[in-house]
């Protein structure tokens, strides 16, 4: 006897049982969805944060304040004894081959309002190079010069969601916005550059670093971006730059290359997407429970079936391709509805979360739930096989 | 009602030219239920003929299943050995067994033992499915069988849409479709009605006629006597082996009324 026998024979005895065939591979369905789905969502959002990262301009370093090597990325845990001051983003700037950019970066809290309408916003705000070094695109008006930040004027440059609120179907430039109770001129605004999880760049404004300072009452920067000029000079300039602050700052302070960022983004997200495949392995896996049950109640139901079938002489491996079939058939059929329905969940979700289905991710389910199926189903399989054909045919 | 004597009467004493298609030699067999031994046999030797047809007869628990199982490769012995076609079959291997009993094995049982939900057709072909015969080839051959047993117009009919001696009939084009060298009837009668059963009977002596050999088993004496040869068994043993003197012709009795109308009227 063939294989396509055994897939006929398998198939109907699954059609003979549709509701329970259908209960059986809901488990596996959930389970492939959830696969699907999760890991969608861990490398929409890989992706996205890549995309954001690489979005921000090449060639970059980012120095913080605060020893990072010994423990944890940004944010985690690291006690910084002295911020940055403008001088010390200053030394950098003299002491590095003017063909590198610098730029001092401060960041904080702000609450705009123009005539009653009012929002909460973040500032971002640097020198006369940002928009160089972040590539910054105008949707009008300019950025701001130098002169303006020596001079720390009260000129701001809006992101579009921020226009849109506060200036709705109007030209922003040069009207007047309040800055947590300070008036400012809108100089510029930028062109939307879409949902960010890194933080939302057109929910923000960017004014002159001088000025940030006063509004937020501080002499500190956030942290100083260092652009090299081209790409091989990256770990050079990387290297000029640690031995220019050790003297004032000796350990206690960072630099980060994009690349270190980006690979520390996508470590800790490439984890985060196993670890939620993982979670939604286990539901598989339950699945697969469900399907070796069903069929232990079939071998067992269909006893005398299988005595027959050996009294006109199917041999062990017939019946064993037979049970088998039929649990990686439900397994298989059940994963690749699983497949789709996770892929529609998916883009369903797009409109709240970047979700990506990729191509491993599915190969990674369906390989996943026919192996649950063999795995499951060759216990009941091997159980039928062994069957005594007499104990079989006698069995009521 | 006719009857006529059985030109082969020496049965018992072996088999004569002809070839012995099956052979029990010494054979027992013992169940062990907790601390109770069950002695369903105790050594029995038994040589079938090839083109024989011949009853194994006994009261209920007397063995004749157990037999039959054994001797249709379906069960193993305790002690003792079972050659079909002068080939020893004890050592076998399940596989083995399961070809033997394809080839040359047909059963036909007293509960039809027909797959449910699976057309008349589909049951007919199923020794042929493991026989690794497909497509047309296999069709053909079940269609052909069923002809055989009068169910040409019945093979999309499932199990629960056809008479019991319609199924019984199932039964047996399914147990010679492999063309099998004997076929084996534990009680093919025992459940249908005795128009039925006389149909049955029919057809399984113009298989015999046609040169299968064929065993059945039954307690019933007038079903016994259909066939040429009788084999009383008893707590396991073979009590009596006796060559069928007047034998019954299933096809001679299958219209009784008119038979009955006609002595009548003389
Ligand atoms: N699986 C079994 N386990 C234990 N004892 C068994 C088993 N099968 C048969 N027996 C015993 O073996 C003996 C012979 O049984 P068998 O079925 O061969 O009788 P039989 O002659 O076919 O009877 P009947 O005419 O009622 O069918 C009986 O005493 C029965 O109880
Ligand atoms: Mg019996």
């Amino acid at each position: 006897m063939n294989v396509l026998e055994s897939f006929r024979i398998a198939l109907r005895a699954l059609g003979a049982n549709k509701v329970r065939s259908a209960l059986t591979m809901l488990g596996v369905i959930i389970g492939v969805a959830a696969v699907i789905l999760l890991v969608a969502i861990g490398s929409g959002v890989q992706d996205e944060i890549t995309g954001s990262i690489e979005g921000l301009g090449s060639n970059l370093m980012f120095v913080f304040a605060g020893n990072f090597e010994d423990g944890g990325g940004p944010g985690g845990g690291i006690s910084i004894r002295r911020q940055f001051t403008l001088d010390d983003a200053d030394l950098v700037q003299r002491r590095l081959d003017s063909r590198h950019i610098v730029v001092p970066i401060v960041q904080g809290p702000a609450t705009l309002r123009v005539g009653n309408r009012t929002m909460r916003t973040t500032i971002a705000a640097g020198n006369e190079f940002s928009d160089t070094v972040f590539t910054a695109d105008y949707a009008g008006g300019r950025g701001y010069r130098r002169s303006e930040v020596v001079a720390a004027s009260r000129v701001v440059i809006i992101g579009s969601s921020v226009r849109d609120r506060l200036f709705p179907n109007q030209d922003p430039v040069g009207r007047t916005l309040t800055v947590s109770g300070q008036r400012f001129t809108v100089i510029g605004h930028v062109v939307a550059q879409g949902g960010s999880l890194t933080g939302d760049q057109d929910n923000q404004i960017y004014m002159p670093v001088t000025t940030a300072q006063r509004l937020l009452g501080t002499t500190d920067i956030s942290s100083i971006v260092v652009k090299a000029e081209t790409a091989d000079e990256v770990d050079a300039v990387k290297r000029q730059v640690e031995s220019i602050m050790r003297p004032a700052f000796g350990d206690e302070f960072t630099v980060f290359t994009q690349d270190q960022t980006l690979g520390l983004f996508q470590a800790i997200l490439g984890t985060l997407t196993f670890m939620l495949a993982g979670i939604a392995g286990i539901s598989l896996l339950v699945g697969g429970i469900g399907i070796m049950n069903i069929m232990l109640v079939s071998v067992s139901e269909r006893t005398r079936e299988i005595g027959i079938r050996k009294a006109v002489g199917a041999r062990t491996y017939d019946i064993m391709s037979q049970f088998v079939i039929e649990a990686v058939s439900l397994s298989v059929v059940g994963g690749a509805i699983g497949i789709a329905l996770g892929a529609a969940g998916a883009a369903i979700l797009q409109q709240w979360v970047p979700t990506e289905v990729t191509v491993w991710a599915v190969g990674l389910a369906f390989t996943f739930s026919a192996a649950v199926g063999i795995f499951f189903g060759v216990y009941p399989a091997y159980k039928a096989s062994r069957l005594d054909p007499i104990e079989a045919l006698r069995y009521e | 009602m006719s009857a006529m004597p059985d030109k082969g009467a020496s049965v018992d004493a072996g088999c004569d030219e002809a070839r012995t298609v099956l052979e029990a030699r010494a054979v027992s067999k013992c169940y062990h239920l907790g601390e109770v031994e069950v002695h369903a046999l105790r050594g029995v030797d038994l040589s079938i003929c090839e083109g024989q047809m011949l009853s194994i007869m006994g009261p209920s628990g007397s063995g004749k299943s157990t037999l039959m199982h054994i001797i249709g490769l379906l069960d193993r012995p305790s002690n003792g050995s079972v050659v079909v076609e002068g080939e020893e079959v004890s050592r076998m291997a399940p596989n083995e067994l399961a070809a033997v009993r394809n080839r040359r094995i047909g059963f036909v049982f007293q509960s039809f033992n027909l797959l449910s939900r699976t057309t008349a057709l589909a049951n007919v072909e199923l020794p042929l499915v493991y026989a690794g015969v497909a497509g047309a080839e296999r069709t053909r051959r079940a269609q052909e069988a069923l002809e055989r047993v009068g169910l040409a117009d019945r093979i999309g009919h499932l199990p629960n849409q056809l008479s019991g001696g319609q199924q019984q009939r199932v039964a047996i084009a399914r147990a010679l479709v492999t063309d099998p060298s004997i076929v084996l009837a534990d009680e093919p009668t025992g459940n249908l009605d005795s128009a039925s059963g006389i149909e049955v009977m029919k057809i399984l002596q113009e298989l015999n006629e046609h040169g299968i050999t064929v065993v059945i088993v039954t307690h019933d004496d007038e079903v016994a006597r259909h066939s040429q040869r009788i084999v009383h068994i008893r707590d396991g043993r073979i009590v009596r082996d006796e060559a069928v003197a007047v034998r019954i012709l299933a096809a001679e009795r299958e219209r009784p009324l008119v038979d009955e109308a006609e002595g009548v009227g003389l």
